[in-house]
């Protein structure tokens, strides 16, 4: 056990009904750096995404088993209130999904209804500040009351990583973020999550390997719903230990 | 030949068709030792279109017009034998011949006796020319259809254009039907606003329709005001939503949101139950049940609440609409898509919140369009008003007194004895083109608010 790990998994089973998607998962998530999780589709990554906030719960027939812990407190015990939990922990998902309100209402979101500001102008305050952070505020400074749904995809995700910022979260789970974006748009996110993890320690699942050796610190392999190994972005990329990743690198298999 | 007779004939020449014009086909194709255009079942289905539809045509349109040309030239023959009778009396006449034709009647009259075996034997030499001209028809379009296959025939273009012509007919026939119901009740209300003002009619406030049918009788002159009618549709109608909204929507969140599966699958089948309770059913309801137990509540508060009242019918009627209202709800709440729900979730939101802020108004395009189609369904009601709001034409917004509404004075108005061209008919006309409008702009309203906040979104 690493010092600096922010999230600690030990022995996570999670089960769909009777499927069972995950095996017995260990992990150490490290504070403010990138992480990612690559594999095949269907090897039970973006399920334990999904563990990390509880999103899990809101799945009818889905079961999890198993300690994860944040800062050393366990998100799994019964007085946690996963509501508290998930404005902890952010999440950006797979297709931009920004509400059909305002830019300002949709970053505004989140803030409002955890009563992060107490008056119109510190509100607006956090909205900027977060459009900013997302890298947005030049694009849309002078529409910020026009419909989310009419930006362009990549903006869209933008749109959606301001919203989990502007609720200070501590960690931002991502799940393929890019996978709906064009070449330049995901260049852009790639360079917003560069930024971002200087504050914020993100988790994020990926498709592709390339993402994965540009962005992140770590590396994480899952395969049929175990984790193969986790280490170094580097050392994973070059030299694996197990056969299964390198296969998988390599482009063998998946 | 009966006309089961001819339909059977057409048939088995129809089918019969199918063979023969796949056989041909096939023949011509090993013949030129080239395939046809088509598959070879579109020849044979070419044919049997030829055979089928100009012959069966030609009997529905037979059958429908022989009988209108024979009563005309019959009646003309008539008027010619009593030339000093009115239309009507002819049309008398031509009935009592009819009957004594078909035996329903007996008569020693030596005259109509006489008319009625000439009229039998009009029908007999019709009857005659219909088997004779369908089976030419039969015959001759059959044979032109089996003619027309040649390998180079598109046959499958051909059927594909008369399924398509086919299908447009139906939508033509229902669009023309609806247009000739509107036409047929515009024409009457005409007749009425001849007779009685029009803005009278729209902005009097006084409705009594007894009018006498012979000019001698008392108190002749009927008021045809509507505008308590319409305040009592329109006060039920209020009630009814006001009953029926919240309950219908927010079953339908539960249903969408909260309800685990086994609970939904119980509700669900529960409330389309409540759908499938005959209109009547709930009229007793209300006027056996509600309305006396609402009387009693106000009896035992001080209140005088009628026998028959419109918070009654309202209310009965607001549960008659709920399933309506839950089931489209349903549907809209689900169509919003899992990623919004899951990005507010994800955004530490509780469910309520999601609902509320998110689910709600994503929603709100589908759920108004559901509100005014329910609006438009409580004012066309009319069987538990009928039974449980009353007769009584009041102008009064008080929901504990009886009220009256158009679909009311609607069947008030064309039950029992009624003479045709009596103001007193005719304004029931005039009631539903007023009622046929109101719903028609709903329906509009529903369309236009549903498109414009959807395209806010969008």
């Amino acid at each position: 056990m690493t010092i600096d790990s922010k999230i600690q998994v030990r022995n996570v089973n999670v089960y769909y009904g009777n499927a069972q998607a995950l095996y017995d998962v260990n992990l150490d998530i490290k504070s403010k750096e990138i992480t990612s999780l690559i594999g095949p589709s269907g090897c039970g990554k973006s399920t334990f995404l999904r563990c990390l906030n509880r999103m899990n719960d809101v799945i009818e027939g889905c079961r999890v088993e198993g300690n994860i812990t944040i800062d050393g407190e366990n998100i799994y015990s019964k007085d946690k209130d996963p509501v508290l939990l998930r404005a902890r922990v952010g999440m950006v998902f797979q297709k931009p999904n920004p509400f059909p309100k305002s830019i300002f209402d949709n970053v505004a979101y989140g803030p409002r209804i955890h009563g992060l500001a107490a008056n119109t102008t510190e509100l607006r305050e956090i909205v900027e500040n977060s459009l900013e952070q997302a890298g947005l505020m030049d694009e849309v400074k002078d529409r910020l009351n026009e419909s989310a749904t009419g930006l362009s995809g990549g903006q869209q995700q933008r749109i959606c990583i301001a919203r989990a910022i502007a609720v200070s979260p501590e960690v931002i789970l991502m799940d393929e973020p890019c996978s709906a974006l064009d070449p330049i748009a995901t260049a852009r996110v790639e360079e917003l999550m560069g930024n971002l993890s200087i504050n914020y320690t993100i988790v994020i699942v990926t498709h592709s390997m390339q993402q994965a050796a540009r962005v992140s610190t770590r590396t994480a392999f899952f395969h049929l719903g175990h984790l193969v190994e986790c280490d170094e972005t580097n050392k994973i990329f070059t030299t694996p230990n197990d056969k299964r990743t390198e296969d998988y690198i390599t482009g063998k298999v998946g | 030949m009966s006309i089961f007779e001819i339909t059977i004939v057409i048939l088995i020449i129809s089918a019969s068709a199918y063979f023969f014009g796949v056989r041909k086909i096939v023949s011509l194709s090993a013949k030129y030792k080239k395939k046809p255009d088509s598959l070879m079942k579109y020849y044979g289905k070419n044919a049997v279109i030829w055979a089928f539809v100009p012959a069966f045509s030609m009997l529905v349109a037979y059958s429908f017009l022989a009988p209108v040309y024979i009563e005309t030239v019959f009646i003309d023959k008539l008027s010619k034998i009593f030339p000093e009778y009115q239309q009507s009396q002819l049309n008398l006449v031509y009935a009592q011949v009819q009957n004594i034709a078909s035996g329903f009647l007996e008569s020693s009259d030596v005259q109509l006796l006489a008319l009625s075996e000439q009229l039998t034997s009009w029908n007999e030499k019709a009857q005659s020319t219909r088997s004779w001209v369908i089976l030419l028809v039969l015959i001759g379009t059959s044979a032109l259809g089996y003619n027309k296959i040649k390998l180079r025939f598109p046959a499958r273009v051909k059927v594909e254009q008369f399924f398509e012509r086919l299908f447009l007919g139906a939508a033509v026939t229902a669009i023309l039907i609806t247009i000739a119901i509107v036409v047929s009740l515009m024409f009457e209300a005409l007749r009425f606003f001849e007779v009685y003002n029009f803005f009278d009619f729209l902005f009097g406030t006084h409705w009594s329709p007894n009018i006498a049918i012979r000019d001698d009788q008392v108190g002749s002159s009927g008021s045809f005001g509507m505008i308590p009618v319409l305040a009592g549709t329109v006060l039920i109608a209020f009630i009814a939503m006001l009953v029926a909204l919240p309950i219908g929507v927010f079953s339908a969140i539960y249903m969408a949101e909260f309800a685990p599966r086994g609970l939904r699958d119980i509700i669900k089948p529960t409330l389309e139950i409540l759908a499938g309770i005959p209109t009547v059913v709930y009229g007793f309801f209300a006027a056996l049940m509600v309305a006396p137990f609402f009387r009693s509540i106000g009896l035992s508060l001080g209140l005088d609440v009628s026998s028959e009242s419109a918070l009654a019918a309202g209310a009965v009627m607001g549960i008659m609409i709920i399933p309506f209202i839950s089931s489209l709800s349903d549907d809209v709440i689900n169509a919003v898509p899992q990623s919004l729900k899951d990005g507010s979730i994800g955004l530490g939101a509780t469910k309520a919140e999601t609902i509320i802020k998110v689910i709600l108004p994503a929603a709100l395009p589908g759920l108004v369009g559901a509100f005014l189609l329910a609006v438009s369904r409580a004012i066309g009601e009319t069987m538990i008003v009928v039974m449980a709001a009353g007769h009584a034409a009041n102008l009064t917004a008080n929901p504990l007194e009886a009220v009256t509404t158009v679909t009311v004075q609607i069947v008030a108005l064309l039950t029992g004895d009624t003479v045709f061209d009596s103001p007193k008919t005719l304004s029931a006309f005039a009631l539903g083109i007023t009622l046929f409008v109101a719903t028609l702009m709903l329906n509009i309203a529903a369309l236009t608010v549903s498109r414009k906040l959807s395209e806010k979104y969008d």
